[in-house]
């Protein structure tokens, strides 16, 4: 497991932060040298256990959605489902109040600005499974003010609920619209009034949540549970080996990805079908 | 100096209970958030996720921050005619700070962790950086504001030491707004916020909006008491917002420019939002135009010498900058950043009752602590004029 490789893209970016940090602690008068070791230490703190033997790892681990396998409706039901149910995800008919972690958009809303008129119909309709995009270098993850959106060695973009203090700047910050609020009692909601996994916790009041690339099925050695359900339409892998399935698949099929202009290096691969 | 503000009028008195009830209110409404959730008592939405108080904060920091427009040229540039004035402005900027920070807690779902945002200090993050430079510039107006009063107040100047410390507020103000413009400046997929200007604008609408405030301010003292800032003193405010809102009607041209000439839906759309509607939501049109309007209003009035000069129209342009500039900056900014979504729909906002209670609450806090301020102000003036 060559972890320092990762260690070192990460030091990359926070040395990145460290210039704009040090540009305003000299206007600031604050010696940036204190900031400087504050950078360091946030980037440790993301530092994880290690992990099992037989659990699934990687350093960069992505997703490619194959949109020519997710034909019918039941088809993308069973994916999404699966996921909100092993994770105690509320349903809220609002859509004001929604909390999603993955969910349909058509094609026109998925890539903004990339429908055209005259694109074949059905692809203008067909629904396009959207979720957390576990950038490389993740707006939300730079924004927090409390390290409760951290990244993992393995790429993971991780929330912790018990830290998260509600401010909701993840969200703005987001450019995949990925992080839901709790703006209600999520246990008060009726899909989880009438079934929860005990294996799961919920999220209280207050609090944002999102994908979180099922690392507890990960930890065990079990694929996403989307993944799981997808009958093969979703491919989850390590796009750091190259011998891995995933790179293989991308290696051979042109693949899109949502708003890469922006530069968050987002990991999930769409295969338009 | 305290003792002053527990003796007053009974129209002080009347004021301070009606400030306390409607801060009672505030806490209740912001007790029944917390309990409910925002879901049920806000408008705010998966979408629009900041609303009515974020953009408090951001307009108050700014008021806050324009206490340099009467610092920094009676420190640094020896212009005597704000002698008076300055403790009014950072006594102004103490409590506009305080609205602010009261403003960042009541948008948060867990305020009961706000310790967090220090026990694991985040230097990427810019409310952690937000944080930091809000609390260090309320410590600092303290102090400057009471050691210059206190010697005042014995018929002694102020102490040597002071004086660095008054330096570095002067400093400090336009980085409290620069690092609130930063909070949204820097967010990739907002185009409306992504902007170099920001900073900026912000600065621009806050040397706008705060001496308006300051000027309605000291007319008020002035007939409350026999204090007088001085008319010098406010012509000369009311030139410095007259410059700052014609710099701040510049940059919004400026960004009708870059929007509709590149025509860049993700610049376009948020404007359209705002000023025609976007998708049948018209919520902001009328805030949005009231504010443009308020604008023109004072534009002319400070622009023509005879208004300015005249007390009446002056506060009339006064209250049209700081309203023009309250709507703008303190609601239709920050919403607007959120429309259309990252998915390109539109999902509307418009402020809970019990939102504008809770906003309205901050406020009375904050004026609250102006008001014993002022008082105090006023109380050692009066002495010494004997």
């Amino acid at each position: 497991m060559s972890y320092r490789a990762k260690g070192e893209e990460v030091m990359s970016m926070s040395r990145r932060n460290f210039l704009k940090l040090a540009g305003v602690s000299a206007i600031a008068g604050i010696g940036g040298a204190a900031i400087a070791g504050e950078v360091q230490k946030s980037v440790l703190e993301t530092t994880q256990i290690t992990p099992k033997a037989g659990a699934l790892t990687g350093k960069r681990l992505a997703m490619v959605i194959d949109m020519g396998k997710l034909k019918s409706v039941e088809d993308i039901n069973r994916v999404t489902d699966a996921c909100h149910r092993i994770h105690n995800v509320p349903h809220f008919d609002d859509p004001k109040h929604e909390v999603k972690w993955i969910w349909t958009e058509t094609f026109g809303h998925t890539f903004p600005g990339q429908e055209h008129k005259f694109m074949p119909e059905d692809m203008k309709h067909e629904p396009f499974l959207v979720l957390c995009n576990h950038c490389e270098y993740p707006a939300c993850v730079r924004v927090c003010p409390t390290k409760a959106m951290f990244k993992r060695k393995d790429g993971i973009v991780m929330h912790d609920p018990h830290r998260c203090i509600g401010c909701k700047y993840c969200m703005a910050a987001c450019p995949y619209g990925a992080i839901s609020y709790n703006l209600k009692d999520p246990r008060l909601a009726k899909n989880l009034q009438e079934y929860m996994n005990p294996e799961f916790p919920t999220r209280a009041i207050g609090v944002v949540e999102k994908c979180m690339f099922c690392f507890e099925r990960l930890a065990k050695g079990l694929k996403p549970a989307c993944v799981e359900a997808s009958n093969g339409a979703l491919v989850f892998g390590n796009v750091d080996d190259p011998a891995s399935e995933i790179r293989k698949l991308l290696a051979s099929k042109y693949t899109i990805r949502r708003k890469p202009e922006l530069g968050e290096e987002p990991n999930i691969y769409y295969i338009l079908g | 100096m305290l003792e002053a503000a527990i003796t007053g009028s009974r129209r002080y008195w009347i004021w301070v209970s009606f400030l306390l009830v409607v801060t009672a209110i505030g806490f209740i409404s912001w007790l029944r958030e917390l309990h409910m959730g925002s879901g049920l008592t806000t408008g705010l939405s998966r979408d629009v996720t900041w609303g009515l108080h974020v953009g408090q904060l951001t307009f108050f920091v700014g008021v806050a921050a324009s206490a340099v427009m009467v610092t920094l040229p009676y420190y640094l540039h020896d212009y005597k005619a704000f002698g008076k004035m300055t403790i009014l402005g950072e006594f102004l900027a103490v409590s506009a700070v305080i609205i602010s920070m009261l403003s960042v807690f009541a948008i948060m779902g867990q305020p009961t962790r706000i310790w967090n945002v220090l026990l694991y200090a985040t230097p990427n993050s810019i409310i952690f950086w937000d944080l930091v430079v809000l609390s260090v510039y309320l410590i600092l107006n303290i102090l400057c504001g009471w050691t210059v009063l206190g010697a005042e107040r014995k018929g002694v100047p102020p102490p040597a030491w002071i004086k660095p410390f008054i330096i570095f507020a002067i400093i400090w103000a336009p980085l409290i707004h620069t690092i609130t413009a930063f909070i949204f400046a820097g967010l990739p997929g907002r185009d409306h916020w992504l902007t170099s200007l920001q900073a900026a604008h912000f600065l621009s609408t806050a040397f706008a909006a705060g001496p308006s405030l300051l000027i309605i301010l000291s007319i008020i003292v002035k007939r409350v008491s026999r204090f007088d800032p001085g008319n010098i003193a406010i012509q000369t405010l009311a030139k410095i917002a007259t410059y700052a809102l014609i710099i701040h009607i510049f940059f919004i041209g400026l960004e009708f420019f870059t929007a509709f000439y590149s025509r860049i839906p993700g610049h376009m759309r948020p404007l359209e939002y705002l000023y025609t509607g976007l998708e049948g939501h018209t919520e902001l049109i009328f805030v949005m135009w009231t504010s443009s309007i308020l604008a023109a209003v004072a534009l002319v009035l400070l622009l023509t010498p005879a208004t300015r000069r005249n007390e009446k129209t002056l506060i009339l342009a006064s209250l049209a900058v700081f309203f023009s500039i309250w709507l703008d900056k303190g609601f239709c900014f920050v919403v607007s950043g959120f429309i259309p979504n990252p998915f390109d729909r539109v999902t509307g906002y418009w402020p809970a009752l019990n939102e504008f209670f809770v906003a309205a609450g901050c406020w009375s806090i904050g004026f609250l602590v102006l008001t014993i301020l002022y008082k105090i102000v006023i109380a050692v003036r009066e002495e010494n004029a004997g």
